[in-house]
């Protein structure tokens, strides 16, 4: 008689405790972490085969020196007012080619923005979080002029559009034909305002 | 009127617990699929800078991580306070730095080998020297990419220590 009734149930009731144990495992080994940061190139060690001469006016000098301050072309900046000096740099125009430039077309400042460079260099003693604060700046300077081109071509940011282009999401639910185009308009905002960032080696002499 | 007193005398019904394996499951998947497997413990001090022009890094296979930044206590004793660079679980001399690196990018993937980043995930404190030492040596070894991993923030709280 007593057969018939079945199996007797398991209890469950541990069920939870079991499953407490590993999440708490899995919380304490594991750490949330999307790595993020500034991507930069380091210029290849051989010297290019042929010197190419660069206008003095067509590069903006940032020096750093180890108490934190800052050098840009030849004179004292703030940190805070270094962006807007780059921006101003890199959109100047200076020889008229530049159709979609906005600066002064200062003669003394740089030609167009495909010439234009800018030379970081630091001292050996310069802090860490100094540096990275100068190069985010001088990227934001890059940012803000893409972004400004992005937004009268394409109506949305540079920033946004390249998100867009990098993301892994976006891969899997756009087809060629679109991936392809999203990429076409990274590469043109990318060539109106060429990121030219030359990290020069450290020289304990000047 | 009765109605509302015959249900006094019974007792309250338990709460059913059965659904709470469910739901810590589902708390657990969670955590699984989202978060990844800590692979260094830290041996160096490891504060990272905040900056706001950042890119994330997608493709965790072909990063390579580098840690600097002053070691911690328990090993100041025998190491000092200067900045230290740390790969994997060992403290690197810099003259042993390239060799490091190539060895960790030839245990990738062949077709991956060219594209690998390295991040450098550098204490504040630090100075630019070993940087630029490190930066040297990435150079010497043609492994260019470069990405300086930082926090999302505003950069002028860098400033403020």
């Amino acid at each position: 008689m007593g057969r018939r009734a079945g199996a007797p149930e398991v209890n469950a009731g541990s069920m939870a405790d079991i499953a407490f144990l590993l999440l708490i495992f899995f919380l304490v080994t594991t750490t949330i972490e999307t790595d993020a940061g500034l991507d930069r190139m380091l210029p290849p060690i051989e010297p290019p085969e042929t010197d190419v001469i660069i206008k003095q006016k067509n590069i903006f000098q940032v020096s750093i020196n180890k108490n934190g301050q800052l050098l840009a072309d030849d004179e004292l900046t703030d940190l805070k007012d270094l962006r807007q000096k780059a921006v101003d740099f890199l959109d100047n125009n200076g020889d008229g080619t530049c159709t979609y430039c906005k600066g002064k077309k200062n003669p003394e400042s740089s030609d167009n923005p495909t010439k234009a460079i800018i030379s970081l260099k630091n001292d050996r003693e310069t802090k860490y979080s100094t540096y990275i604060t100068v190069q985010n700046e001088l990227v934001g300077a890059y940012n803000e002029l893409r972004n400004r081109e992005a937004k009268r071509l394409y109506n949305r940011t540079f920033v946004n559009l390249e998100e867009e282009y990098l993301s892994p999401e976006s891969k899997e639910k756009l087809d060629e034909d679109a991936l392809d185009e999203l990429k076409a308009k990274v590469k043109r905002i990318q060539d109106l305002f060429p990121q030219k960032l030359s990290e020069a080696e450290t020289s304990s002499s000047n | 009127m009765s109605k509302f007193n015959f249900k006094k005398n019974k007792p309250t019904p338990e709460v059913s617990t059965a659904s709470l394996p469910d739901i810590v499951f589902m708390l657990l998947f969670f955590f699984m699929t989202v978060t990844v497997m800590k692979d260094d413990s830290l041996k160096v001090s490891n504060d990272l800078p905040n900056a706001s022009e950042i890119k994330k890094l997608e493709k965790k296979d072909r990063l390579i991580t580098v840690y600097i930044g002053t070691p911690s206590e328990r090993f100041q004793g025998s190491l000092g306070t200067e900045p230290r660079i740390q790969i994997d679980d060992k403290f690197i001399a810099i003259e042993n730095f390239g060799a490091a690196i190539l060895e960790k990018i030839e245990a990738k993937p062949a077709q991956i080998q060219s594209f690998v980043t390295v991040s450098l995930k550098v204490d504040k404190t630090a100075s630019m020297g070993l940087i630029t030492d490190v930066k040297k040596e990435l150079r010497k070894i043609n492994a260019l990419k470069i990405n300086y991993t930082t926090f999302e923030g505003d950069s002028f709280n860098n400033l403020s220590n």
